[in-house]
């Protein structure tokens, strides 16, 4: 009953060229991302690598004392898989350095702090390589708001931010992402043992079906509970999306003039490129 | 007559008028080096598509220098191409405009400005009044630009004023991804054209823009469509294409003794009938 099957090759066309044509129009070659063995930026590297050339890819796995080591294996087994250019900046002095001052922040401070420390680190690759940052959340978390804003939702460009994990899945499988990748219960990697499934409390492919019928389809709750959702998990996917809806929208503005900015002063971002 | 068209699936700069126009002028040269009679480009290829509020900044009047030199370029070869226009009253039109011979024989501004979904054209545009098929070398000709295609009674229209030629401009966004190796947009579209060449014993140009505005796709896959509803040739899906159709007049002939639908078309009927359903909805 699976309404999530795509064609890949065709996804792929659109996204590898989205990559080409966002980059390289802001009069840019390369890209930055960051890389942490998941299945995500995994995927994004590979295609950001047919796009732009591996040589104009930069990858950057960006560790914490507590992340898993196989994290680090996978991203870098996965940047010599599609051959860009890989380093390493660990995150643990800059991110203890200031949790010593509030030895208390539970896992979802440090979580996010730890997200947010990668972002500043790729902003500032991309200041020294001349490359745009790369956004590697998906449909799903960004509908569920399950990303930290300014941290791993931060980006220039999203390749991604369109298709749901089961789409993430199915072209990673079309594009060669290594098999161990693809198959890890995906997991964000902030503390110990974590995984996405069990924190969101249920899984990507059964949200994924609500929400494509939610979302793309507009299906109203009768009509969900009809195709056998329970309505306590509409509910509770509908209350996220919404919950989650400002990490979405840029930050509001007070409006006093006659032309506030994205409200009545608009413009497409690809303004005169 | 035979004439060769060709269609320009170029991608335009959003919002870069000098940067477009050379774009269209070189597709233009290169339209009279192969010796095509006609070339066809996009709607808004001047401009690009999601313009917002740069639209007046990029509008032209139609005694622009832009134009001006395209004019004089249509002595060599007949060139339909999509603008933002700007009256005299200070009006913005999505327009078609059809040169040949060194002067414009026809203006279409676009009816059906589509304001759902991802479109907001209706915010920033006015609205054409009017579909009116028009003379050229190539015998009557009718344009269309990208959403009115989608109403019925537009190509309608055109084909009942004589047209046997349909020149759609477009920029239609690429979505709908599901199994299928075309996107939702692609086939809808692909589908409309052949129903709409069918229905109306009519050649269809169809001419759509590539490149991507914030992240929105413009999947191209310009054609030709004969009277039959077949395609005779397609461009590239998502690249830059130059598509160089021929068009037989024997062809239309044919199609015209073996599927008469358009001579039979009663429009007497259909005007009585739309008159009556006009009357009655609005008591």
């Amino acid at each position: 009953m699976s309404q999530l099957t795509v064609n890949t090759a065709l996804l792929r066309q659109i996204l590898v060229g989205f990559i080409r044509d966002e980059v390289c129009k802001v009069g840019v070659t390369k890209g930055v991302l960051g890389l942490s063995g998941g299945i995500d930026s995994a995927l994004v590297v590979f295609l950001a690598a047919e796009a732009l050339g591996p040589e104009n890819v930069h990858a950057v796995c960006m560790p914490y004392r507590t992340s898993n080591p196989q994290s680090e294996a996978h991203a870098r087994l996965v940047a010599e898989a599609c051959g860009v250019r890989f380093s390493v900046v660990p995150i643990t002095p800059m991110v203890d350095a200031y949790f010593d001052s509030f030895p208390d922040a539970d896992n979802m401070r440090r979580g996010n702090k730890m997200a947010r420390e990668r972002m500043t680190i790729l902003f500032d690759q991309s200041a020294l390589h001349g490359a745009l940052v790369l956004g590697t959340s998906n449909k799903t978390e960004l509908l569920l708001g399950y990303g930290t804003l300014y941290g791993d939702m931060a980006s220039a460009l999203n390749p991604i931010g369109d298709i749901y994990k089961s789409h993430v899945w199915q072209l990673s499988e079309a594009v060669g992402v290594p098999r161990e990748v693809i198959e890890k219960k995906p997991s964000a990697d902030l503390w110990d043992g974590q995984t996405d499934e069990q924190e969101l409390g249920f899984t990507y492919r059964d949200v994924d079906e609500l929400l494509y019928r939610l979302v793309d389809l507009r299906m109203t709750k009768a009509e969900l509970v009809a195709e056998g959702f329970a309505p306590e998990f509409i509910d509770t996917v509908s209350r996220k999306v919404q919950n989650s809806h400002f990490k979405r929208r840029l930050p509001v503005i007070a409006k006093v003039s006659n032309r506030t900015i994205d409200r009545d002063f608009r413009y497409s971002r690809d303004w005169g490129k | 007559m035979d004439f060769t068209a060709a269609l320009a699936q170029i991608k335009p700069k959003l919002g870069c008028l000098a940067d477009n126009l050379t774009l269209v002028e070189e597709a233009v040269e290169r339209g009279i080096r192969e010796q095509a009679d006609l070339i066809l480009f996009p709607e808004l290829a001047l401009t690009g598509y999601f313009l917002k509020d740069l639209v007046p900044d990029v509008a032209l009047s139609l005694d622009a220098p832009e134009i001006a030199r395209l004019v004089a370029l249509s002595r060599h070869i007949a060139i339909a191409i999509g603008l933002v226009e700007v009256t005299k009253d200070y009006r913005f039109f999505n327009t078609a405009l059809y040169l040949e011979n060194g002067a414009i024989r026809h203006l279409h501004r676009k009816v059906y400005l589509p304001t759902y979904g991802l479109f907001d054209e209706l915010r920033y545009l006015a609205r054409g009044d009017r579909f009116r098929a028009f003379d050229s070398k190539f015998g009557r000709l009718g344009m269309l630009i990208c959403e009115d295609m989608w109403h019925l009674s537009a190509p309608y229209i055109l084909a009942m004023d004589g047209a046997t030629t349909l020149l759609c401009l477009s920029s239609s966004p690429g979505r709908g991804i599901s199994t299928d190796d075309r996107l939702g947009s692609t086939a809808a579209w692909q589908r409309l054209t052949a129903t709409t060449a069918t229905f109306l014993n009519a050649r269809v140009l169809y001419c759509n823009r590539v490149g991507y505005e914030d992240g929105v796709n413009f999947w191209g896959g310009s054609e030709a469509v004969a009277p039959s509803g077949i395609a005779i040739t397609r461009g590239a899906i998502m690249d830059e294409d130059f598509v160089l159709a021929g068009l037989k007049e024997g062809e239309l002939r044919r199609e015209r003794i073996f599927s008469p639908m358009m001579r039979d078309e009663n429009l007497a009927l259909t005007v009585r009938e739309l008159c009556r359903i006009e009357e009655e909805s609005s008591r």
